[in-house]
C-alpha cells in the first residue's frame, strides 16, 4: 500500500517452461483497480498456466518455478501457496465447482471462515470446539450475495441449486473476503444459460464499480466485448494482442486467437481430395455420449469411405466424446451404422469385431499394457479379437512367437520406434514412442476404420510429424477411413480432408480443410456454453 | 408433466430409501405373534437392550459424519474398555467407582489405538471400510498378546481369581459380578413391571446431546465438509487428515465407554471373544435403522437397536415353534447381521452408479426435447 499510484497488478516478463517445453514467453500486462480484463486464447495458449502462477499454485513450484516478476501495488510478490495469494487479496473461481454439495449457500460461502461463538469447551480444547454463529453467517453471506446484485437464498442447499446459483455462490465466497482486490474468473459462464450469463456479466460490472479488478477468462467472445475494459489475447505462450476492448470485435479476436502467421502455407495438402461421390461408410444419428467433461449430444455425422475426417474444437466441448461413445467406452445412445450394418453402442467388443479400431487419447490407461513387451502390446488385440498370430499344435492353440516378432519388427522400422528391442517394456519408452506403439497396435488389427484421438498430445515436433505422416500413409495405402480428433487445428488442416468442429456439445459445422483459420475459429467459439 | 406420477415417484423413493427398516418391521410383525411372548416381557427386554447397546451404536456416527463409512474398527475401543475392566477388577475397585475407573483407563488406550487406526485409514483413502475391518483383526492379535502373555509377568495382576492357573494371562471369563448392572440399578425406576435404567439412559442422552452440539461446532462443521468432499475442504484450508483422525479417535473413545456400559449390564466378560462380534452387530443394528454408508442419524441408531434386537428376541422362539429347533435363532442372528451389511454396501454402490447413469438420461432427454422443438 506504499505506492498508490502504481497499478494494482503488473505482470513483467513472465516466463515458464515445463521441463524445457516453453509454455509462456515474456508475458507483460498491467491491470488497474476496478478494471475488467478479458483474457482469451485457444486451449494450450497458456492462460491457465499464467493464472496458476499468479495464484501461487503448487504445480508451478513443483515444476521449477517461473521467471519474471509479479507486482502488486508496485511491490514484488511471490506466493508460495494459494493461501498467500488469498491473503494478498487475490481470489480465484475455478472452472470446476468446489462446493460442498450438502451444505447451504451460506455454509459454503464461509467455508472454514465461519464466525464462531465462545463456549467453555473451546476454552479447554481449543477454537475448533467453538459453536458456529449461524445468524452472523447468514448475515455475512447475504452481504456477499448482495454485492453481486442477485437473489440467492443463503439457506438453500447446493445440491438443490441450478447451475447458475452454484456459480454465483462460488463467486460470493471470494467476495465475502474483505481483502479481495483482484478476482480471477476462469470460464465462469461456460456452464450457464444465456440469462444466467447475462446476470453474471451484470455482477462483474457491479464488482468493478466497487473497485475490484477482474480477470475474466472466457471463450464467449461477445461477453468480453460486453463487459471488459481491455482484451489480452494469448497464443502459443505469447501475448499477441493487448488492446482496449473498444478496438476489438468478435471477428478480430477470433482471428488473433487461431490465426497463426496467417500468410504461412495453410497446410501442405495441395491435392484436396474432396470427393463427394464416395459412399458413406459410417453414419451417426442422434448420438449422445456421457463422457464426464466431454459430453456431446445430437451428433449427426456421415463419414465417407477412404477419407480422413478431422474433429476439432476447444477442450471440454465434447470432441473426445464422439469416438469414446461410438467405441463403447462411455455411456452413449443413438444409432451408428457402419457399412450398412448397425453397430450396438456400449459394447467395445462388437465395434472391434466390425473392424473398427480406436487409438485412445488416454494412452497409458486404455492404450497400453505398460508392463508388457512391445511385442505383446502390438499383437495382443489382434490375437484376442481376430485370432491372429496363433497356431494350432494338436488340440492346443499356441502363440506364434515368430509371427509376432516379425510384425512388431516391421512396425518398429516403419514408425521409427526408438527402443532397445521388440521385447522392451512399453513403460520404458518415451511418450512419443508410446504413441507410435499405440498406432502400431491399431494397424496390426488391419481395421477398415480407425479412430485416432489426440495422437500428438504431449509429444515433440519430430515425433508429431512422423505420427501424422504414418497416419496419412496408412490411409492412402490401405484405403482405411480415418477419423482424427485433435485440439490442434493446424495439425488437422495438414492431415485431414474435411474437419468437423464441435462446440458446446454439438457439431457446429463441417468445413473442407482448405477453409481459412478464421472460419474455423468462428465455428469453435460459435456455440460455446 | 401432471402431478400424479411425481407423487407416485416420491412414494416409491420413500419406500426404496426405507426398504431395510420396513423389511424388519414386517419380519418382527410376523414373528411376535408366533413367538408367544407377552408385550411386557418384550418391552422389558427392549429397554434392557437399548441401555446395553445404544451407546456403542452411537459411536459409529462420528466416522460416518467425516465420510469414512462404517467404522468396523470400533472394536479397538471395545478392547480398550475391556482392558480397563480387567485392571479395575484386579484392583478390586467395584461398583460405580470401578465402572468409572475402567472408563478412565480406557481413554488413553483408545486415543492411542484410534490415532493409529486414523493414520492408517488416511493412507488407505477411499478404502476405509475394508481397512478398518482388517485393522480390527490386526489389533485383536495384539490384544491377545497383551492379555494372554503380558498380563502377569509385565503388567502386574494380583488376584489369582482372574489369572489363568498357569500363572500368567487372564481367564477365559472375567467375572464382573460386583459391577453387574450397578449403573443400571442406580436411579432405576420401575414402571408397570418394566425396569428402566434411568442413569444409563441419561448417559446415552448426554452422548446424543453431545452429538447434536458437536455438529454445530467448528470441528463438526469441518468434519461434515471433509466427509462430503475432501478436496474442496482441503482447498478451503481445512486440515483434512487431522480432522479424519480426530473423528476416528472420538469414535474409538466412545466405543470404549460403550463397551464398559455393555459389559456392566452383562455381568461377565468373555475375555477373548466378547469384542469380536460387537462391531458387526452394532453396524448391522445401525443399518437396520435405515442408515447408509454416508448418512446416519441418532434416530437411525434408536430405531435400529429396537428392530434388530426385537428380531433377536422373537426369532429363536418363533423359529423353534415352526421348526422345533431353537438353534435356528442363533443362526438367524449371524446370518441376518452379515446379510444386512452386505445389502447396505451393495445399495450404496448401486446408488452411486444410478446417479451416474442419470446424467446420460438427461442428455438423451435434452436431445429429444430439442428434436421435438424443431
Amino acid at each position: 500500500m506504499t505506492n498508490n499510484s502504481a497499478p494494482l497488478l503488473q505482470m513483467q516478463n513472465i516466463k515458464k517452461d515445463f521441463f524445457g517445453n516453453q509454455v509462456l514467453t515474456d508475458i507483460n500486462f498491467t491491470l488497474e483497480a476496478g478494471e475488467v480484463l478479458g483474457l482469451c486464447g485457444e486451449n494450450g495458449a497458456g492462460k491457465s498456466t499464467l493464472m496458476k502462477i499468479l495464484f501461487g499454485m503448487d504445480v508451478i513450484r513443483e515444476t521449477g518455478g517461473y521467471g519474471g516478476s509479479i507486482l502488486l501495488h508496485g511491490e514484488k510478490v511471490e506466493f508460495a501457496t494459494p493461501f498467500d495469494a488469498l491473503a494478498a487479496g487475490i481470489g480465484m473461481v475455478h472452472q470446476e465447482f468446489s462446493l460442498i454439495p450438502g451444505f447451504s449457500a451460506a455454509e459454503n460461502i464461509l467455508l472454514n471462515r465461519e464466525p464462531v461463538k465462545w463456549n467453555p469447551a473451546s476454552e479447554i480444547f481449543g477454537d475448533r470446539l467453538s459453536t458456529l454463529h449461524y445468524k452472523e453467517m447468514e448475515e455475512q453471506a447475504g452481504k456477499a450475495i448482495k454485492k453481486m446484485g442477485v437473489e440467492i437464498d443463503p439457506d438453500m442447499v447446493i445440491s438443490d441449486m441450478p447451475v447458475g446459483h452454484k456459480q454465483f455462490t462460488e463467486i460470493a465466497r471470494e467476495l465475502s473476503k474483505d481483502q479481495l482486490k483482484l478476482l480471477i474468473l476462469d470460464e465462469p459462464t461456460a456452464v450457464l444459460t444465456e440469462k444466467e450469463a447475462e446476470a453474471l456479466l451484470d455482477s462483474i460490472r457491479r464488482m468493478a464499480a466497487q473497485g475490484i479488478a477482474v480477470i475474466f477468462i472466457t471463450h464467449r467472445l461477445h461477453e468480453i466485448l460486453a463487459v471488459c475494459d481491455k482484451v489480452v489475447v494469448m497464443r502459443d505462450g505469447f501475448v499477441v494482442q493487448d488492446v482496449p476492448a473498444r478496438q476489438a470485435s468478435v471477428a478480430s479476436i477470433a482471428k488473433w486467437m487461431v490465426g497463426r502467421s496467417v500468410d504461412a502455407p495453410s497446410g501442405e495438402k495441395a491435392e484436396n481430395r474432396e470427393n463427394g461421390g464416395a459412399k458413406t461408410i459410417m453414419s451417426i444419428r442422434n448420438l449422445w455420449v456421457d463422457m464426464p467433461g466431454e459430453t456431446v449430444r445430437s451428433v449427426n455425422l456421415d463419414i465417407r469411405e477412404g477419407e480422413i475426417l478431422g474433429i476439432g474444437g476447444l477442450a471440454g466441448q465434447g470432441k473426445l466424446g464422439i469416438p469414446n461413445g461410438v467405441m463403447g467406452l462411455y455411456d452413449a445412445g443413438g444409432e451408428v451404422e457402419f457399412n450398412g450394418k448397425s453397430i450396438p453402442l456400449n459394447s467395445p467388443r462388437s465395434c472391434l469385431d466390425a473392424s473398427l479400431a480406436f487409438v485412445s487419447e488416454d494412452r497409458r490407461g486404455v492404450g497400453l499394457l505398460l508392463n508388457e513387451s512391445l511385442e505383446w502390446n502390438v499383437a495382443f488385440p489382434a490375437m484376442q479379437i481376430q485370432n491372429k498370430f496363433l497356431k494350432k499344435i494338436g488340440f492346443i492353440t499356441w502363440r506364434d512367437e515368430k509371427a509376432i516378432h516379425a510384425v512388431t519388427q516391421k512396425y518398429i522400422d516403419e514408425l521409427a520406434i526408438k527402443c532397445t528391442s521388440s521385447r522392451q517394456k512399453a513403460r520404458e519408452l518415451s511418450g512419443g514412442n508410446q504413441q507410435k506403439v499405440c498406432l502400431a497396435k491399431a494397424f496390426a488389427l488391419e481395421p477398415k476404420f480407425l479412430f485416432v484421438s489426440e495422437p500428438t498430445r504431449g509429444i515433440d515436433v519430430g515425433a508429431k510429424a512422423l505420427v501424422l505422416e504414418s497416419l496419412k500413409k496408412f490411409n492412402r495405402d490401405s484405403g482405411v477411413t480415418v477419423v482424427m480428433i485433435s485440439s490442434e487445428l493446424e495439425e488437422l488442416r495438414q492431415t485431414c480432408d474435411r474437419i468437423a468442429i464441435v462446440s458446446g456439445g454439438k457439431i457446429a459445422g463441417i468445413l473442407p480443410a482448405s477453409e481459412s483459420s478464421e472460419e474455423f475459429g468462428m465455428l469453435m467459439v460459435s456455440q460455446v456454453k | 408433466m401432471s402431478k400424479k406420477p411425481r407423487q407416485n415417484k416420491n412414494v416409491k423413493h420413500l419406500l426404496m430409501d426405507n426398504s431395510v427398516p420396513l423389511m424388519f418391521i414386517v419380519i418382527c410383525a410376523i414373528c411376535i405373534p408366533l413367538s408367544g411372548f407377552s408385550p411386557s416381557y418384550l418391552i422389558n427386554e427392549i429397554v434392557t437392550r437399548l441401555g446395553r447397546n445404544l451407546f456403542l451404536v452411537l459411536c459409529l456416527l462420528f466416522p460416518i459424519m467425516a465420510g469414512m463409512g462404517l467404522n468396523f474398527a470400533m472394536t479397538l475401543g471395545a478392547m480398550a474398555g475391556e482392558i480397563g475392566l480387567i485392571l479395575a477388577s484386579d484392583w478390586q475397585i467395584w461398583g460405580i467407582p470401578g465402572i468409572i475407573l475402567a472408563m478412565i483407563l480406557s481413554i488413553p488406550i483408545s486415543i492411542f489405538l484410534g490415532y493409529i487406526c486414523g493414520t492408517l485409514m488416511n493412507m488407505a483413502r477411499g478404502r476405509e471400510m475394508i481397512t478398518s475391518y482388517i485393522i480390527n483383526y490386526f489389533i485383536n492379535g495384539i490384544y491377545l498378546l497383551v492379555v494372554l502373555y503380558m498380563m502377569g509377568p509385565i503388567i502386574p495382576i494380583m488376584h489369582s481369581s482372574i489369572k489363568l492357573p498357569r500363572g500368567y494371562g487372564i481367564r477365559n471369563t472375567t467375572s464382573l459380578l460386583n459391577m453387574r448392572q450397578r449403573l443400571d440399578d442406580l436411579l432405576a425406576v420401575n414402571v408397570g413391571g418394566v425396569k428402566i435404567p434411568v442413569l444409563t439412559f441419561l448417559i446415552i442422552g448426554a452422548l446424543c446431546l453431545f452429538i447434536v452440539w458437536f455438529r454445530r461446532t467448528k470441528l463438526g462443521q469441518d468434519m461434515r465438509a471433509v466427509g462430503q468432499d475432501m478436496e474442496v475442504a482441503r482447498e478451503a484450508g481445512i486440515k483434512v487428515e487431522r480432522t479424519r483422525i480426530i473423528s476416528i479417535i472420538l469414535s474409538t473413545v466412545f466405543a470404549g465407554f460403550g463397551m464398559v456400559i455393555y459389559l456392566q449390564n452383562m455381568g461377565n466378560m468373555a475375555t477373548y471373544t466378547s469384542h469380536s462380534q460387537i462391531g458387526m452387530f452394532c453396524i448391522a443394528a445401525l443399518l437396520v435403522g435405515g442408515a447408509a454408508v454416508d448418512r446416519a442419524s441418532i434416530g437411525n441408531a434408536f430405531l435400529g437397536v429396537i428392530l434388530f434386537h426385537l428380531m433377536f428376541i422373537v426369532a429363536p422362539s418363533a423359529g423353534a415353534k415352526i421348526t422345533g429347533d431353537s438353534m435356528i435363532g442363533e443362526y438367524f442372528r449371524v446370518f441376518v447381521s452379515y446379510g444386512v451389511i452386505t445389502v447396505a454396501l451393495v445399495m450404496y454402490e448401486m446408488k452411486k452408479r444410478s446417479v451416474k447413469s442419470r446424467t446420460g438420461q438427461l442428455l438423451a432427454q435434452a436431445q429429444r426435447e430439442e428434436a421435438a422443438g424443431k
